[in-house]
């Protein structure tokens, strides 16, 4: 697709860095939207989940039911496909919004889901006889799932979390294809607009990525240790 | 999975089933409610008219094309899950090498793929290859980017799994003095996929899903063919067709997964005894797995 080597490259080598550093300010834009989309999204996702991992422990069975069902149709479902029911189906109904609104919520209708496995998985994780010492002793149901369930559930999810939150960021790139000019749309709009610099515009998009997935993977990792010394 | 909170509090007495009960019926009226309020709205935009959703009846030709786009779909995924797993087997095999030379390089590219959204791996293979001077298909474009990441994360899983097996195998087996490679693919690869091979399947499942990423690079899957049908018959008809398409993938999915725990029932069948929670180890396993800082920190 992209008509590659018209002139301007072969003069002055191969990679032409410059068109990098010419948009930085189109790349910063870019980035801060992928935060932004990567901030609301994580956050819409996180009470979702925990929401719907609430409704599959619950003893009200209709509400596992709805968990259960919401969980493995939207799992077992393309995030792209997602997109698509959102960007162009609820327009049919006349539910407008802007596209950034629209990939937010895409983005956080499929990471729910996720959430709500790895919360759930987490409670699930707590060894069985650490609840039963709790209702042994004569704690009560809040109690125990106060003080002894959810710290070390906490703990145990924060892992799975983390990854499932990592995944957001990165599927944020899916938004440049339903018209969200963030970092992978800029990517894309800079290749056409110089095809002699299209693998400089690739890297710098990765650098961008990198610094992204690598300062979460940097948090995470410090919060683990401040958890796990607590223990 | 199901059962187990009910540690948490004592079994509910006549008033607790009572509650339950009621709050059964309310979640059950609430839920109604709101599928009843959706339905309404789509009746009245127009969207549940019987014309719509007989298109699939009335066009022979969209049945052929979504049947032609879940071939090109199954053809991609395919391709890739081959590839990937060849990948994932020598990264695995490099990451646990003597030499640091491979060690490094191996760990860098694993680490590397596994940061980066798998549509920036397809378009720098759509755009970035032809830049350098190799001109290739949508097709392999989209294999190759779905390769990069699926190789590096099922690389993860085997090392997990590996790194779940018990040290003495190892020792025995060099002992017996067999050499590292032989020791790979005698000892650690063959237990290794057993163990996970539930979480190798869901990476699969994630594959699959993730071919829908081929229509951005204009590659003619399920997701892009039911786009090309929207575009000619009008949007009106994007509920009905992003439904069976969406439906398609639940059940493609659904089969894998289905695959998936038979395997899982038959192997911990076999293994039998001692061995039959061996599969829920591996889990516990998985569970360090995406976060770089290894699997050998999960369970000591």
């Amino acid at each position: 697709m992209p008509p590659h080597r018209i002139g301007r490259s072969t003069a002055r080598g191969s990679i032409a860095i410059d068109a990098v550093f010419d948009n930085l300010d189109i790349f910063a834009e870019g980035f801060r939207r992928t935060v932004g989309l990567s901030l609301f999204a994580a956050i819409a996702a996180l009470i979702l989940g925990t929401a719907l991992a609430a409704m599959r422990v619950s003893p009200v069975p209709p509400l596992r039911w709805f968990g259960t069902a919401y969980v493995e149709i939207v799992r077992n479902t393309p995030l792209t496909v997602v997109f698509f029911f959102v960007v162009f189906v609820l327009p049919q109904v006349d539910i407008r919004f802007s596209y950034f609104t629209f990939a937010v919520v895409a983005l956080s209708i499929y990471h729910g889901a996720l959430v709500c496995e790895a919360v759930r998985s987490g409670i699930n994780g707590v060894d069985l006889g650490q609840a039963e010492a709790a209702r042994a002793l004569g704690l009560t149901f809040t109690q125990t799932l106060r003080m002894i369930v959810l710290p070390q559930a906490f703990r145990n999810v924060l892992q799975p979390l983390g990854s499932v939150i990592s995944a957001l960021i990165r599927n944020t790139s899916i938004a440049a294809a339903f018209g969200v000019q963030e970092l992978t749309g800029v990517v894309q709009r800079l290749t056409t607009a110089n095809p002699d610099s299209v693998i400089a515009v690739l890297l710098g998009g990765v650098v961008a990525y990198l610094i992204l997935t690598l300062a979460l993977a940097g948090a995470l990792a410090l919060t683990e240790r401040r958890v796990a010394s607590a223990r | 999975m199901s059962g187990t909170p009910i540690v948490l509090a004592d079994p509910p007495g006549p008033r607790g089933r009572r509650r339950i009960l009621i709050s059964s019926i309310l979640a059950l009226v609430v839920l109604a409610g709101l599928v009843t309020l959706a339905l309404l709205r789509l009746a009245d935009k127009g969207q549940l008219d019987g014309e719509l959703w007989s298109v699939f009846v009335d066009q022979p030709d969209l049945r052929t094309l979504l049947w032609n786009g879940l071939l090109d779909t199954l053809r991609a995924a395919l391709t890739a899950m081959v590839f990937a797993a060849a990948l994932g087997i020598a990264l695995a095999l490099a990451r646990t090498s003597r030499q640091w030379a491979v060690r490094i390089p191996a760990t860098a590219v694993v680490e590397l793929f596994r940061s980066l959204p798998v549509l920036m791996l397809i378009l720098f293979a759509y755009l970035g290859l032809p830049a350098l001077g190799w001109q290739l298909s949508a097709f392999w474009a989209l294999v190759l980017g779905l390769t990069a990441y699926n190789g590096a994360v099922i690389s993860e899983i085997f090392r997990a799994g590996i790194a779940s097996i018990d040290r003495g195998q190892t020792e025995a087996a060099s002992a017996l003095g067999l050499r590292p490679l032989q020791i790979f693919r005698l000892i650690q690869f063959p237990q290794a996929v057993r163990r996970m091979s539930p979480t190798l399947i869901s990476q699969l499942v994630t594959l699959l899903k993730d071919t829908s990423l081929g229509f951005v690079i204009a590659y003619s899957e399920l997701l892009r063919s039911g786009r090309g049908a929207v575009e000619f018959l009008g949007s009106r008809y994007a509920l009905p067709i992003y439904t069976a398409i969406a439906a398609i993938y639940i059940v493609t999915n659904g089969l894998l997964s289905a695959l998936a725990r038979w395997l899982d029932r038959r192997q911990s069948r076999r293994l039998g005894g001692r061995h039959a929670e061996l599969p829920m180890d591996a889990a516990a396993a998985t569970a360090a797995l995406p976060e770089p800082s290894g699997p050998d920190s999960a369970r000591t």
